[in-house]
Parts: C-alpha cells; sequence; structure tokens
C-alpha cells in the first residue's frame, strides 16, 4: 500500500483512490455552490415555490395571481378602478374598522391570559395587568382605545357609504348586513364596558340593561309586560344578566358574549359583508356621474 | 365660567374619543361635500352640453385617452392598506402610551355613579329617556332607528348618485340623513356627554357641576295643562294630539316629497309601500325633535297619556 502510494502509477490503487476522492469533493463543491447560487434566486427554491406559487416579479400575470393564489388576500380583486386607490373616495374607513377589529382580536386574547370573569377576581386581575404584568397597562389601553376608535371608523364608514350613493343597487343587501355590523360593534364594546368591574362599568350595565325591563311585551315594567306574566326574575332584563342585578353571572354573561359569541357572529357576517363587495361588482365608485335625462323608468310588475 | 372643569370633561380620557368625534365629523363632512360640489358641477356642465356629455369620461379625476382604467391591486392597492395599517398603528400606539385606560372603585351596587353614564355611543339612548319612557328611548326607537337604517336602499327610489358624491341630485336624502345622524343623534351624544351634569340635570358648558343642586321642574303633562281629568278623555285627547302630529308631519314631508320638478318625479318613482315606509319613519324620527322641544321648552312631560303608556 504505502509503495504504491509512493509510485504513484498510471491506473494504480492508489490513484484511483485519489482521483475519486477528488471528484468527490468536487462534486460536493458544485452542489455547495449550486447552493450558493440558489440563495441569490430565493424564487427558484422549492421552499419558496411550495409556499408562494408565483415568482413575485413584476409581471402583471404574476401580480395577479399574487393577489389571487393568496388566501389573505384573495378577498381583493386583481385590478382595480384606477381613482378607488385614492383616499379620497373611500377614506379607507372600511379597511381600518376590519384592521382594528384584527387589533382587538390580538390584544382581547393576550387579556383574556390574565383575566378571571368571576366577582372576586376581575378587578384584582385589572389591577394586576395595569401593575405588575410586562406590557399589560399597555395592552389594555390599547384594547380600550381601538374599540373607541372602531366605532368611530364604523360611523364614518356608513357616513360614507351614504353620502356617495353605495347603498344603491346591487349593494342594497350588503348595506343591511353593514348596518348589523355596527349594532355588533357597538354591542361588543357595551359587553366589555363591564369586564373590568368597577363602577364605571357596573353603572353604566345598569342604566343600559334597566331599559330592557321596560320591553314592550317582555320586560317586566314594560307596556303589557305584567299582563303577559313578567315579573323581575323570567324577564327579557334577567335574560340578558343572568339573574334580576348585575352580579357575578351578568359579569360571566358579559365574558362570554364578549370574547366568544359575538366575535364569532361577527365574524360571520363580516365574511358575507367581504364576499358582497366582491359579488356585487366590487367597490361602488367613484363612478361615472348620471345624468338627470337618462333616468330609466322603473319597471312595473 | 368654569373653565377649570370644562377641561376635566374633556380631557376625561373616555370622553377623548368624543371630542376626536367633534373633530372628524365636521372634516369629512366637509370632505365628502367638496366632492360632490365638485361632481355637481360636472353635472352642471355637461347637462349643458350634451355633445361634451358623449364623450366625456365623467369624472372629476383626471383621464386621458391610453390610460388603463384599472390599476393592479398589488402594488397600487396594498401598499395604501399597508401604509394605514402602519398609520393606525402608530396613532394607537401613541394613544395607548400617552393616555390610561380609566379605572374607577370595584363595582359597589351601594354606591350609585353621580352621574351614571353610558358608554359615550349610547349616550343618545340616555339623552332619549329624558323625553320619553324607557319602553320607547331604550327600545321601541333603537329598534326603529336599525331597522329605519336597514331599509334605506329599499326606500330610496332616486337611481341618480350611485357610487359618486353628489349633493344636488340627492338632496332631500343628504338632508335626512344628515339631521338623523348629526343633528339628532351625534348632537345627542355630544349634549349627554359636555351638558348633562349630576342627577342628569342640564349644565351648560362651563357652568359647575353642582352635586347639590336640585331642579324643582314643574314638568307637566299636555292633558293636566288643558284641565282634562277623566283617563278616558286624556287618552282620546293625547292619542287625537300625537295623531295630529303625525298627519301634520306627514303632510310637511310629502310637500317636501314634491317640493320641485325633481322631487316628484323621484315621488313618482314610489310604490305605495315605499311612500308609507318612508313616511312612517321620517314621522316617527321628528317624534324626537317635537318632544325635545316640549320638553326643554315648555315643560311638558306626557303628550299621551294612558292607563298602559306615556309618550
Amino acid at each position: 500500500m504505502a509503495d504504491d502510494l509512493k509510485e504513484r502509477k498510471p491506473g494504480g490503487k492508489a490513484t484511483a483512490l485519489i482521483d475519486g476522492v477528488l471528484k468527490e469533493v468536487k462534486g460536493l463543491k458544485d452542489k455547495a455552490l449550486d447552493d450558493v447560487q440558489s440563495l441569490k434566486k430565493p424564487q427558484k427554491t422549492q421552499l419558496f415555490k411550495s409556499i408562494f406559487r408565483v415568482t413575485h416579479d413584476e409581471k402583471p400575470r404574476n401580480r395577479a395571481l399574487g393577489i389571487l393564489s393568496n388566501v389573505f388576500l384573495h378577498l381583493h380583486p386583481a385590478k382595480i378602478n384606477r381613482d378607488a386607490v385614492a383616499y379620497n373616495y373611500t377614506w379607507g374607513m372600511g379597511g381600518i374598522t376590519f384592521y382594528l377589529f384584527i387589533v382587538l382580536t390580538f390584544t382581547g386574547v393576550l387579556l383574556m391570559f390574565y383575566y378571571h370573569p368571576t366577582k372576586v377576581q376581575a378587578f384584582r386581575d385589572i389591577l394586576y395587568l395595569e401593575h405588575d404584568v410586562p406590557f399589560g397597562k399597555l395592552l389594555r389601553n390599547m384594547h380600550r382605545w381601538a374599540a373607541h376608535l372602531m366605532i368611530i371608523t364604523v360611523w364614518l364608514h356608513m357616513f360614507r357609504v351614504f353620502l356617495t350613493g353605495s347603498y344603491k343597487k346591487p349593494r342594497e343587501f350588503n348595506w343591511m348586513v353593514g348596518v348589523i355590523l355596527m349594532l355588533l360593534t357597538m354591542l361588543l364594546s357595551f359587553t366589555g364596558y363591564l369586564l373590568p368591574d368597577d363602577q364605571l362599568g357596573f353603572w353604566a350595565v345598569t342604566v343600559g340593561t334597566n331599559m330592557a325591563r321596560a320591553t314592550p311585551l317582555l320586560g317586566h315594567e314594560g307596556p303589557l309586560g305584567p299582563e303577559f306574566g313578567m315579573t323581575a326574575f323570567n324577564d327579557v332584563r334577567f335574560a340578558l344578566l343572568g339573574g334580576s342585578i348585575v352580579d357575578s353571572n351578568a359579569l360571566l354573561r358579559a365574558y362570554i358574549w364578549h370574547c366568544i359569541a359575538i366575535p364569532l357572529i361577527a365574524g360571520i357576517f363580516m365574511a358575507v359583508h367581504f364576499w358582497r363587495v366582491r359579488k356585487d361588482g366590487g367597490i361602488s365608485g367613484p363612478a361615472p356621474v348620471m345624468l338627470e335625462s337618462e333616468i330609466k323608468e322603473p319597471r312595473r310588475f | 365660567m368654569d373653565w377649570v372643569q370644562l377641561w376635566e370633561i374633556t380631557t376625561l380620557p373616555d370622553n377623548v374619543p368624543i371630542v376626536l368625534l367633534i373633530l372628524v365629523i365636521p372634516f369629512y363632512t366637509w370632505y365628502g361635500l367638496r366632492q360632490a360640489f365638485a361632481n355637481d358641477r360636472l353635472i352642471d356642465s355637461l347637462e349643458a352640453d350634451p355633445e361634451m356629455a358623449k364623450t366625456h369620461h365623467r369624472k372629476t379625476q383626471p383621464w386621458k385617452p391610453g390610460w388603463a382604467r384599472e390599476v393592479q391591486v398589488w402594488p397600487y392597492l396594498l401598499r395604501m392598506e399597508f401604509l394605514v395599517a402602519i398609520i393606525v398603528t402608530f396613532i394607537l400606539m401613541v394613544w395607548s402610551i400617552t393616555l390610561d385606560a380609566p379605572l374607577e372603585e370595584p363595582a359597589n351596587p351601594s354606591l350609585t355613579m353621580n352621574p351614571a353614564k353610558a358608554p359615550w355611543y349610547f349616550l343618545g339612548l340616555q339623552e332619549m329617556l329624558v323625553y320619553f319612557d324607557p319602553w320607547m328611548a331604550g327600545v321601541v326607537l333603537p329598534t326603529l332607528i336599525l331597522v329605519g337604517l336597514m331599509v334605506i336602499p329599499y326606500m330610496d327610489t332616486n337611481p341618480l348618485g350611485n357610487g359618486y358624491y353628489t349633493y344636488k341630485q340627492r338632496k332631500f336624502a343628504i338632508w335626512a340623513f344628515f339631521f338623523g345622524f348629526i343633528v339628532l343623534w351625534l348632537s345627542m351624544v355630544v349634549i349627554g356627554t359636555f351638558i348633562r351634569g349630576p342627577g342628569w340635570i342640564w349644565f351648560w358648558p362651563g357652568q359647575t357641576w353642582d352635586h347639590n343642586k336640585l331642579i324643582f321642574e314643574a314638568n307637566r303633562d299636555l292633558p293636566d295643562m288643558l284641565g282634562i281629568t277623566s283617563m278616558l278623555g286624556k287618552s282620546l285627547f293625547g292619542g287625537a294630539v300625537v295623531g295630529l302630529f303625525a298627519v301634520v308631519t306627514a303632510l310637511g314631508v310629502h310637500k317636501l316629497f314634491t317640493w320641485n320638478a325633481f322631487n316628484r318625479k323621484i315621488y313618482n318613482r314610489m310604490s305605495l309601500i315605499q311612500y308609507l315606509l318612508l313616511q312612517f319613519f321620517l314621522v316617527t324620527m321628528m317624534l324626537l325633535p317635537a318632544k325635545m322641544v316640549a320638553r326643554l321648552l315648555f315643560r311638558i312631560k306626557y303628550v299621551w297619556v294612558t292607563p298602559w303608556f306615556n309618550i
């Protein structure tokens, strides 16, 4: 063996071995170079292709596919009215409202880690959040202000949709869905008001639910309520509070409505709302103006 | 003038959204109407020049032949959305760092807050409690507001102004909405926040909220003022007054429906159901300002007194 290596005869065993090793090394080197090259073109990698399906370049087709093949973006059309991307038509209020809903879900889930919906714990949990939990105060503040802001943006969204007449044919139904979403937004905010279990929330909810006593037929102080068999222990207010006073059951009910039931319902309505925006022909404008002389006679039955 | 207290009410953390609202609503009203008037000028010039109407692209936005009518959502829309998300996040961050969410004492049923106020967005309903009994202010009217909003698209038979800002082509609709949204709903929220103090008493801005203030308001029922004593008489008289109010208001609304040739054209497109529905909601909406005037200026509590309900 040692002799073979010294002599290095062509065709000898040692030469073949070394050539073989060198070949292997060169092969590995080429592969490594390939891998380095692929880092320069990440869009060609199997990993990228498996995740994104289309390359991110400036070809119109790929830009469209980038929207259409992405589950989060596919609610958008691939193309949009050139004037509709300017801020002045939509004011962006619907989108901001949805973004705030996401912010509220995120901060809300984090807050749920620190909160027990019981009379003994609830208020202490808020104090704990404010004084001990890292960024707890920021979290609570952000949840609160985002909720207030969301109500303002919902109202402004409705205001804009009215001013542009966007509720008109064929978007009548989506306006109705939107009104329900506005109600759900206000109910979400209202049910959250009680959760800190402080004087502010307690009395606001007391004032709010006291009105339910007066529901016609279904409240024990409402018109025809007593005649209908309503007492303080079986009327609609009792159902809302889980009792005849704002107490631990009311706290638990507010918590479940706030964190589970209403977000789920609102999620379903939002899905319908966004779906219908697309199905009713996309965003309503800015449409070309119509003249009075162009009004067509309504179809009669 | 109690500037300190006015400042305290204005800067109360939970009132900041209302201050924000007072600023953004006028801004966006101006912003929308500015575009409406620009479109109205365009409509005027198109109506004056039929040849131009055939060729014009009919928008106030610039347009040149050869320009694509549509742009790609990515990047032109998505970058806007991304930017807006960043701006909103930034605003929320600053707001949350500089201003703490309110936290009062632990809930205590034996210690009543005075004034006990609902969240600001429900203060319109709480303010309505002054003018109507809870079954009306808390249940019937909110339901009617929601249902009334939902049926707007089915009552509005005006085909113009679909997808663009305009004032000229939708005067009635815009005035009705401004009246309901800004004059009634938002101003009641503002009254509930800034003007209603302890005991839900009316304090002008700058007037000190005196917790010991008592007002012996002699609120009377309209039938009592007129010396009607029997329950039957009160029921019949009140029903007649409310009925008369409805008829007079409906006539006034009808007058607006048929105000000019354009309004009559839209009116003629309405079916009977659409007409009656719109009349019902507008007359019901006018109940609120009527009752506000009756209560605030004439100290009338109820107009219609019956054994079962009072209005």
